[in-house]
């Protein structure tokens, strides 16, 4: 646009309309390139590019004072958000999204409280103004807190596994619930005390952290996402109150991308979003290569880096399997040498990606794309699942329910039903694991104690390292 | 102007479901980051609420500062964090392998 057409509409609310509608098509335009890792950064870029403009605008719009606390903050932010974003590493990615997610969930409560504040309690505001700035209050306080609690727990600031009220939990939850719809109706209804939001806002708080707590380091994926979803949802209301475009199609947007992603990571897992809100399942290491069988009349065989080497060597494909215990190993480059080396020898090699493996949708991907694995040897879990039949070696790296056969023979295992990556359809099973201790939840995995399985004890990066060395020597 | 709004809100929920879906697994950690890093978009609701503001409390004030710095940390941070995981998929020189559905 020429500048000289720009100053001849500037201040004119046509011209910031105009704006916004530029930047959300930007939005929808920049992820669409998401669909494919080859234009996705373009995506995310175009995307970053339609934020400019829709800041732009707002700084267009007539009337706006307050200049030196909006650019000071804003200044902050930035210097808050780049180096957090570079620095951190890949493997605490989805904490870093939960916390973002926090972030943004807070400032549309703070958003929402400020304005009762300043109308004096919505005095003389139509109820669709207060309606969604209610709803924004109570879903931004909801994301804020629990996606807090996301973070502490995935940071291992708070530990993994369930903490709760048992059964008390779900009445409390409720109760908390309805404090803050019976709050966010009586400021509906009129009333103008402060104490109102007060309790509405603290009512929401405790509701996220309690929603949140109960919740085990397995189940992750899915809460990320659910809270993800609330956060776009909160912001198309504040949206709606502001009669802001910008803010209602983005907020909307990412609500609808949010609840895709919690429905696919509930439907992988094969359970319903409010059993998981329930709580109580998941257990720290669902997934994690630390916990795992308790007490099993089986026996277990162990075996050493060596053999392991010779098994894969003499293999014509070998299928990778990994799971949140390589994430905290932070084997990924490990595996990705001995995959080469694999390579080297003529051995077919693979990754089964479950879509639950991990703590986020999509987490072993970008773990494994960080260490350079081609894209298309990544393999989905309905490509991967018939190839197992006619895989010589299954090399499981610090996954655990996502491999477990009792999700299809044991109707009593609380995972049963779920869809897993039949691992034990291969010829050979070496399962990368830490040690057999019994974890906090720990669902047994009969897969351990099957005929074809030999577990490698020990840390998965230097296990992994310790049989690209024999590898190499053979 | 409300009910107009609710429509813009509906039309972009099956505008955004269309767009999503198509998303490979794969890329569902940049996608959840890249969505994360638009609903940063409130920074705008803070900025115009905080501009307009004719008679803010400095509490108030201070509320929307911290609601703008949140904001901004949701953006800034969202979209650089994607960049970086995007980058890392891009990073493949290595030669095209058209067939990995062969079987030696």
């Amino acid at each position: 646009m020429s500048p000289l057409l720009a100053t001849s509409f500037i201040h004119s609310g046509d011209l910031i309309a105009v704006l916004y509608i530029v930047a959300f098509s930007l939005f929808i335009y920049g992820l669409s390139g998401l669909t494919g890792p080859r234009t996705a950064v373009r995506g995310n870029r175009i995307a970053a590019v339609g934020m400019a403009i829709a800041l732009l605008a707002t700084f267009l719009i007539d009337g706006m004072g307050n200049w030196v606390l909006i650019v000071i903050a804003l200044i902050i932010g930035t210097i808050i958000g780049i180096p957090s974003a570079r620095s951190v590493k890949m493997t605490a990615v989805p904490q870093m999204v939960a916390l973002f997610n926090g972030v943004g969930g807070g400032a549309v409560a703070l958003i929402a409280w400020a304005e009762f504040n300043s109308t004096n309690g919505f005095e003389g505001k139509s109820l669709t103004f207060v309606i969604p700035s209610l709803f924004a209050a109570i879903v931004g306080s909801v994301s804020f807190w629990g996606s807090n609690v996301a973070f502490a727990k995935l940071q291992e600031i708070l530990p993994g596994h369930p903490i709760g009220a048992g059964k008390a939990q779900q009445p409390l939850n409720l109760l908390l619930f309805a404090v803050a719809v019976a709050s966010a109706a009586a400021i509906a209804s009129g009333e103008t005390a402060t104490v109102y939001i007060l309790v509405l806002l603290a009512a929401s708080a405790l509701l996220g952290l309690f929603v949140v707590l109960p919740i085990g380091g397995a189940d992750m994926p899915v809460v990320i996402s659910l809270l993800n979803a609330f956060t776009g949802l909160s912001a198309a209301a504040t949206g709606l109150a502001l009669n802001n475009t910008a803010l209602i199609v983005a907020g909307m947007i990412v609500g609808a991308s949010g609840t895709i992603l919690t429905r696919l990571m509930a439907d992988a897992m094969n359970r319903s979003i409010p059993s998981i809100i329930a709580g109580g399942f998941g257990g720290g290491g669902g997934e994690a290569g630390a916990e795992g069988a308790g007490e099993h009349g089986g026996t277990v065989r162990a075996t050493s880096a060596a053999d392991a080497a010779i098994q894969m060597a003499f293999a014509r494909q070998v299928v990778i399997v990994p799971g949140y215990g390589m994430a905290v190993a932070q084997a990924q480059h490990a595996v990705r040498e001995l995959a080469t080396e694999l390579e080297k020898r003529n051995v077919e090699v693979k990754y089964a990606i479950h879509p639950v493996a991990g703590r986020m949708p999509g987490h072993m991907n970008v773990l494994l794309a960080e260490a350079d694995v081609p894209y298309d040897q990544l393999k989905e879990m309905d490509e991967i699942n018939p190839e197992f039949s006619r895989t010589d070696v299954a090399l499981v790296i610090g996954a655990n329910d996502v491999t477990n056969p009792a999700a299809n023979t044991n109707s009593d295992s609380p995972i049963y039903g779920m869809p897993i990556l039949n691992v034990n359809e291969s010829k050979s099973v070496i399962v990368l694991k830490r040690s057999m201790n019994p974890g906090f939840a720990g669902i047994e995995n009969e897969l351990y104690f099957e005929p074809m399985t030999s577990m490698l004890f020990g840390d998965a990066k230097s296990s992994v390292a310790e049989i690209t060395a024999e590898l190499v020597a053979l | 102007m409300f009910i107009t709004n609710v429509a813009i809100l509906v039309l972009a929920g099956f505008v955004g479901y269309a767009v999503i879906s198509k998303v490979p697994n794969t890329l569902h950690t940049p996608l959840m980051s890249g969505t994360n890093a638009i609903h940063g978009i409130v920074v705008l609701g803070g900025i115009i609420v905080l501009g307009l503001g004719t008679d803010l409390s400095v509490l108030d004030k201070g509320l929307l500062v911290i609601a703008i710095i949140f904001g901004t940390i949701n953006v800034v941070g969202g979209f650089l964090v994607t960049d970086r995981m995007l980058e890392m998929f891009k990073s493949k020189p290595a030669p095209p392998k058209q067939d990995d559905e062969e079987t030696s």
